[in-house]
């Protein structure tokens, strides 16, 4: 029967131990994809992933993947929002795996708006 | 929604939406009685009577941003037209269960889809939730509980990047030795 090796993971674990000792504390970017109904139905799942896999691809220590409901702009979807630390937060619309990576390059990791992506620059900012 | 595990995404949303701490879902495919069977089962707030005539009218929403509901009505769809049925059981402070169930050779049941990234994706975006997840297929078993690897862990979060990455080659590996 097909298992997890919990073995494996602890072994990780340590590894992820040490760094989270030397990371000076908190997160420098947030990227949130919006999972309601209908971004789950027009492709969010495949956002998450391509999120994931930059964040693993890069060895990025000071980026949080978070998840939220609707965001009330269901034509739109799939939608992202980017909180940069002391920034406001921008809002991605019709996102594809392929402009995600964009973003995360842009955005996420060089700090700059890819505004031929975005929808809005809120006021917002939630951390 | 395209596949059954979109689906199952879905409605493990609303469980959180609902305050769940604890998710199970149990996917059972028997190929000799020729079903599949899925159950949802969560200790979120719960439904009272009065909701739970409301839920599958896809014009009933408990959210604000918007006036349609469509999950649920999506899968009671997807359920009739593989010849199968969605039932519901709910209570205020009890939680709810959802159970779905499908011809498993009808030519419109639609496919599973990838589970492991639904797996990954609820782990991913929800780390402080107790998530248990059985899959039996003609007598082999998966069976992950986020218990069992917490303990593994320790205090580093779940959601660590090389922590979801390993749980997802994991996964993905444990699923395609059930043939899924």
């Amino acid at each position: 029967m097909p298992r997890l090796n919990l073995e494996d993971l602890k072994k990780i674990k340590d590894s992820v131990e040490d760094s989270m000792r030397l990371r000076e504390g908190g997160f420098r970017a947030r990227v949130n994809v919006h999972m309601g109904t209908c971004g789950i139905a027009s492709g969010a799942r495949n956002i998450l992933t391509a999120v994931m896999d930059e964040i693993a691809k890069r060895e990025t220590k000071d980026v949080v993947m978070v998840t939220s409901g609707c965001a009330g702009l269901c034509n739109r979807e799939p939608m992202v929002t980017v909180e940069i630390l002391g920034s406001s937060p921008v809002k991605y619309v019709d996102v594809t795996p392929e402009k995600m990576r964009e973003i995360f390059a842009e955005h996420v990791v060089g700090g700059k708006v890819v505004e031929k992506y975005a929808l809005s620059r809120g006021s917002e900012a939630t951390f | 929604m395209q596949d059954l595990s979109l689906h199952i995404l879905d409605i493990v949303e609303n469980s959180l939406s609902a305050g769940a701490h604890r998710v199970e879902i149990r996917i059972e495919e028997d190929l000799k009685a020729d079903w599949m069977t899925l159950e949802i089962v969560d200790d979120g707030a719960g439904m009272d009577e009065g909701m739970m005539q409301k839920i599958l009218d896809p014009f009933f929403t408990t959210k604000t941003t918007r006036r349609v509901g469509l999950g649920l009505p999506f899968l009671a769809e997807a359920c009739r037209e593989s010849n199968g049925e969605m039932t519901l059981q709910s209570s205020p402070g009890k939680g709810t269960t959802v159970k779905a169930a499908f011809q498993h050779s009808h030519i419109d049941r639609k496919p599973l889809g990838k589970i492991g990234d639904t797996l990954i994706a609820i782990l991913a975006g929800h780390p402080e939730l107790d998530l248990r997840y059985e899959h039996r297929k003609d007598g082999a078993d998966f069976i992950l509980d986020t218990r069992e690897i917490r303990a593994a862990l320790g205090h580093v979060p779940l959601n660590a990047p090389p922590i979801i990455s390993a749980l997802r080659t994991q996964i993905l590996s444990a699923l395609s030795e059930l043939g899924i």
